[in-house]
């Protein structure tokens, strides 16, 4: 029920600022800044109370309610480890964001942070719903706020910049419904149930054809969100245009609207066809982040920078999910983390720097250390966050994605990424050169950050260094999701009708995680299962079986008594 | 004729008698008020009359007329929107048309209502005609009745010349089918048994391209859309809104009905006509629609589209199909009623307010009216929230459980050209207003009845949005 207030309030919230503008412009400002600060503390408090070391639970927190029976529709929000991350990092940039606009928006301050919280309030569905339809629901639900905020609020060609961004996405996600709508129907004529219930669609079969079409629908939907070349034509116009707050939202939550899609939806729904795609989808990947380092290094507008920053660094989500490994996973969750904390710091300054001195672009620029050196300092940090600075989140993100993925199918395009990563370098050195270094072109007379923005700058400062020394508390809540994905998606590919009785490293190594919370996934009535009794037996454990399948061209009974071994080590 | 009999005609009966007082007191003394008053008794009190019935099982009168559940929802259905027009009606005719004759308008409304509640019951081909002329010869005088504006008259024209034609298609395609099967009744089409000679079956599918002929122009689908821009554009916004909604959702019924009594889904050729027209219609409405300035004209093409989304749920057929229509079409006529109401309600004193440019500013001059608009054009667009979006759910699952993949795309790529033209007006009413235009001289009362009119309208359109399950139970328990 906590999933529904949450939503409630957020929407509560923007209604009442709207009405609150009525009689002043502070008002709103403040009405939406506690809401923001109660969704925050909320989701820290769920935080605090999960526990991950009884993992073995299906979800944290559920809520189901009928909404449409006659089409088999729920209203199900439903939390695991991986949307709680979502939302903690939701309601901690929601907070940045009214914070960011308190002295920025001056015109129909109300109706902005009605628009505000209730794009806030879709993308919080997005991250909890279950159901197909009420995603899809989110989904397009959080596209009519984003273009008020573009095309009402935004800079000079906010009007194109608006249209653009709601007729790309609009169009892919009537392509995710098509999709949806024929999954719907196909596990409905199999098993005589109608329902748009993620957890029974799941078990889904149809033709291998099929299946590929059904997944290019949801593919596309997100990719264009995520922002992958060539779909990514919309996110520099709308990230350039929007206000400072909806350029946050955007590249804060929008863009990982999609990878979330990847992760939750399109990688387990389809597991055969997804590894069909995987070749693509990586290539797509790599070339995002040479395409948008390469046009990121070209620009001479201050935020277009930042923007084509964010295709690259959405190129190694991409990367990272289709390499189907564990820790290249992980690596995505924390990217996801870390990419909207440095990119809405980036964001952030881009949008102060434009509030003082009305230009964004670069050339105007120079030498403006010496009048800002706090907005310097900040600039410093999260560039230097952009390009993957040991000791700051980005670089535990980007060196598990390429690790990870070095262990998958796709070595050589891992090489070639990792080479990539050289010119962000190059583009984050960039603007540290032409903002804050070099000659000063025009002298400014510019004030530095103040209080408010300092405390919006050091949170996001304390969150990135926090996250690049302290990974695991994010990786203590994404273990389950992940290893559920990973595991959906190592399917089985029978051959000729034989049973698999092999068991592959991967998921060995993921029996021993499993040991932990006490919940194993293992083949039907095989060598594994003897195994896992027999790890029970010895060491007193009670561990879960669950019968899945596994990839069948792997090695065998050998591993399973190394596994043996290992086990009995950690033991 | 026995009791039950009357009993279950007395909403037509009431309306009828309606109009015959109507016609009296307006020979005793004419007022406006007056006359709009006992319009709209008449029609509330046909429609509760109406509700008070609760059909267990279906009658029917010959084989002229059948009363079910799914008549009585479609007579519903227009005797309210009649409600609704009759009250912009009233709006309009005192706000901007301060002529002499205003109160046969009135009676011409109810005429034409009259007629569509009757067509959407009939079952055959005679009363079918019938309740059509009664319909269109009101049209003819509605659309031209305020003959000092130009567009009016060339417009009252133009509707009669191709509806005449139409006509004329329709009674040629009606013998064609009754020299092979030898009844007028729908039921009667059904029953003719297959294999047919090659000869019968030219001229079955002949006389039903005919028929098609007629409904596609009332429905306005392409290649027959060609009067509606004009006539939208000519009538008055109440008179607009009447033929948006009440024409077109009676000929709907009847094309539901005609389809599914006549089982043409045996007829492979008609449905690919049908295919064919329904992909245009999406299609041509569309791109047309994306150049118009001209509010009204927006509209008319967003229809030709519109009523190319309806096709798939025709197509689709009866288990999926006729829910999906009826819920569709239910959904269009609340926003079509609001729009053109808003229309009526933005107008200034000597015109309507049909170039975007009226609009510009909409939103911070007045901000509910605005605010209903965005409303309106969003569910148009079928964005969530908004009663369009769970219609257009609706048709798209019928269109991809029947596995009509043709039609579900053209639907996504007609969706994404309409969002275009939809989101040019929301933009215009968010721009700054640089030439103030004065505001409609409406008298309060009025205005706000209008303004309340359009809320309850607009609540409805994020009622369905939200939660829909009441109005998709009741859709489902028609047939």
């Amino acid at each position: 029920m906590i999933l529904v207030w949450i939503i409630i309030l957020l929407i509560g919230t923007g209604l009442l600022a709207w009405l609150a503008s009525g009689w002043n412009t502070f008002l709103p400002r403040l009405i939406s800044l506690v809401g923001t600060l109660i969704y925050f503390g909320i989701t820290l408090w769920l935080w605090l109370e999960y526990d991950p070391g009884i993992g073995s639970q299906k979800w944290i927190i559920s809520y189901t309610a009928e909404w449409i029976p006659a089409f088999g529709i729920q209203f199900k929000l439903v939390m695991d480890g991986l949307s709680l991350l979502m939302l903690l990092l939701t309601s901690f940039l929601s907070v940045i964001c009214v914070l960011v606009s308190w002295k920025e928006i001056n015109r129909r301050v109300g109706f902005f942070h009605f628009n505000l919280l209730l794009e806030l309030a879709g993308i919080t569905g997005i991250f909890l719903s279950l159901d197909l339809f009420l995603f899809y629901f989110s989904w397009e639900l959080m596209l009519v706020p984003m273009y008020f905020l573009i095309s009402i609020w935004g800079h000079e060609d906010r009007i194109y910049a608006g249209k653009k961004f709601f007729l790309f996405t609009q169009a892919s996600g009537l392509l995710m419904l098509l999709s949806i709508l024929g999954l719907y129907f196909i596990h409905g004529q199999n098993t005589g149930i109608y329902t748009f219930d993620y957890e029974q669609l799941l078990d889904a079969t149809m033709a291998p054809q099929t299946a590929f079409l059904l997944m290019l629908g949801f593919v596309v939907a997100f990719t264009v969100k995520l922002s992958t070349v060539p779909l990514h034509s919309w996110l520099p116009d709308a990230h350039t245009q929007a206000p400072t707050a909806g350029s946050v939202i955007l590249a804060g939550l929008l863009l990982k609207t999609g990878a979330y899609g990847l992760i939750r939806f399109a990688l387990p729904l389809f597991p055969e066809a997804s590894h069909q795609l995987a070749p693509l989808a990586v290539l797509l990947g790599v070339v995002s982040i040479l395409y948008g380092a390469k046009l990121a290094f070209a620009q001479t507008d201050f935020k277009r920078l930042v923007a084509y920053i964010s295709v690259s660094h959405m190129g190694f989500i991409l990367l990272g999910v289709y390499s189907f490994n564990e820790m290249a996973m992980h690596g995505v969750v924390m990217q996801m983390i870390v990419h909207a904390v440095s990119t809405g710091a980036l964001f952030i300054i881009a949008g102060a720097v434009y509030d003082r001195i009305h230009t964004r672009d670069l050339h105007q620029m120079g030498g403006l250390w010496r009048q800002v050196p706090r907005m310097g300092t900040m600039g410093l940090v999260f560039v230097m966050a952009s390009m993957g600075l040991p000791g700051l989140g980005n670089f535990i993100a980007e060196i598990l994605i390429l690790i990870g993925s070095f262990q998958g199918n796709f070595k050589v395009l891992t090489v070639i990424a990792t080479v990539i990563l050289i010119t962000a370098t190059a583009y984050a050195l960039r603007i540290m050169q032409k903002v804050f270094y070099g000659k000063e072109h025009k002298v400014w007379e510019i004030p530095d950050f103040g209080i408010r923005e300092m405390i919006v700058m050091l949170s996001l400062t304390s969150v990135i260094i926090w996250l690049g020394w302290n990974p695991s508390s994010v990786f203590r809540l994404s273990k389950v999701p992940v290893q559920k994905v990973i595991q959906k998606i190592n399917i089985p590919e029978y051959s000729q009708g034989e049973e698999m009785e092999r068991i592959d490293r991967d998921n060995i190594y993921n029996v021993a995680n499993f040991l932990d919370i006490k919940y194993v996934a293992i083949n039907k009535g095989n060598q594994a299962q003897k195994i896992i009794k027999e790890v029970n037996n010895t060491y007193g454990r009670r561990t879960e079986f669950e019968t899945i399948n596994y990839l069948p061209n792997s090695p065998d009974i050998e591993q399973a008594e190394e596994f043996k071994k290992r086990s009995s080590k950690t033991e | 004729m026995e009791a039950t009999d009357i009993r279950i005609l007395l909403p037509i009966i009431i309306l009828a008698g309606g109009i015959l007082f109507t016609l009296l007191l307006v020979a005793v003394k004419r007022n406006h008020l007056l006359t709009f008053i006992c319009t709209s008794t008449t029609l509330a009190a046909s429609l509760i009359t109406l509700c008070c019935m609760t059909y267990e099982k279906s009658h029917s009168f010959g084989d002229l007329f059948l009363l079910d559940r799914f008549g009585l929802y479609y007579q519903g259905l227009i005797l309210l929107s009649t409600l609704v027009v009759t009250i912009f009606s009233y709006i309009s005719i005192r706000n901007f048309y301060p002529e002499k004759r205003k109160e046969e308008y009135y009676l011409v409304l109810m005429l034409g209502t009259l007629g569509a509640a009757m067509m959407v019951v009939s079952t055959h081909f005679i009363s079918f005609f019938v309740s059509l002329e009664i319909l269109t010869i009101s049209l003819y005088t509605l659309i031209s009745y305020y003959r000092e504006r130009s567009k009016a008259i060339e417009a009252g024209l133009k509707y009669l010349i191709l509806a005449a034609m139409s006509s004329a298609f329709l009674l040629f395609g009606m013998a064609l089918i009754y020299s092979i099967s030898g009844t007028m009744s729908f039921q009667g089409f059904a029953e003719i048994s297959f294999p047919l000679t090659s000869m019968s079956s030219v001229i079955i599918v002949a006389g039903v391209g005919m028929m098609m002929v007629s409904i596609g122009f009332k429905l306005g689908l392409v290649p027959f859309h060609m009067w509606t821009p004009d006539i939208y554009e000519g009538a008055s916004s109440p008179t607009s809104a009447f033929i948006a909604t009440i024409s077109k959702g009676a000929m709907l019924a009847v094309l539901l009905h005609f389809f599914i009594m006549a089982d043409l889904y045996r007829f492979k050729s008609i449905l690919l006509t049908f295919t064919i027209i329904a992909v245009l219609s999406m299609l041509i409405g569309n791109l047309l629609a994306l150049r118009q300035n001209n509010i009204k004209r927006l509209l008319a093409y967003s229809s030709i589209a519109h009523f190319g989304y309806l096709l798939i749920a025709v197509i689709a057929g009866k288990e999926i199909g006729l829910p999906a229509a009826t819920f569709y079409i239910t959904v269009y006529i609340i926003t079509m009623l609001g729009a053109f109401g808003l229309v009526t309600l933005i107008s200034r004193s000597n015109e309507e307010a049909m170039d975007i440019e009226a609009y510009l500013g909409l939103f911070w001059r007045k901000p509910i009216l605005a605010t209903i608009f965005t409303v309106i054009l969003l569910s148009l667009a079928g964005i969530p929230l908004t009663a369009g979006f769970m219609a257009k759910f609706f048709l798209l699952t019928a269109g991809v459980e029947e596995s009509k993949w043709l039609l579900a795309f053209t639907l996504v790529v007609g969706s994404v050209i309409g969002l275009y033209y939809y989101l040019r007006v929301i933009v215009a009413m968010m721009k700054k207003d640089e030439n103030t235009v004065p505001g409609a001289s409406l008298s309060r009362i009025s205005y706000y009845a209008g303004v309340l009119v359009l809320i309850i309208l607009g609540v409805l359109v994020m009622e369905l949005g939200t939660s829909p399950a009441w109005l998709i139970d009741v859709i489902n328990g028609l047939p």
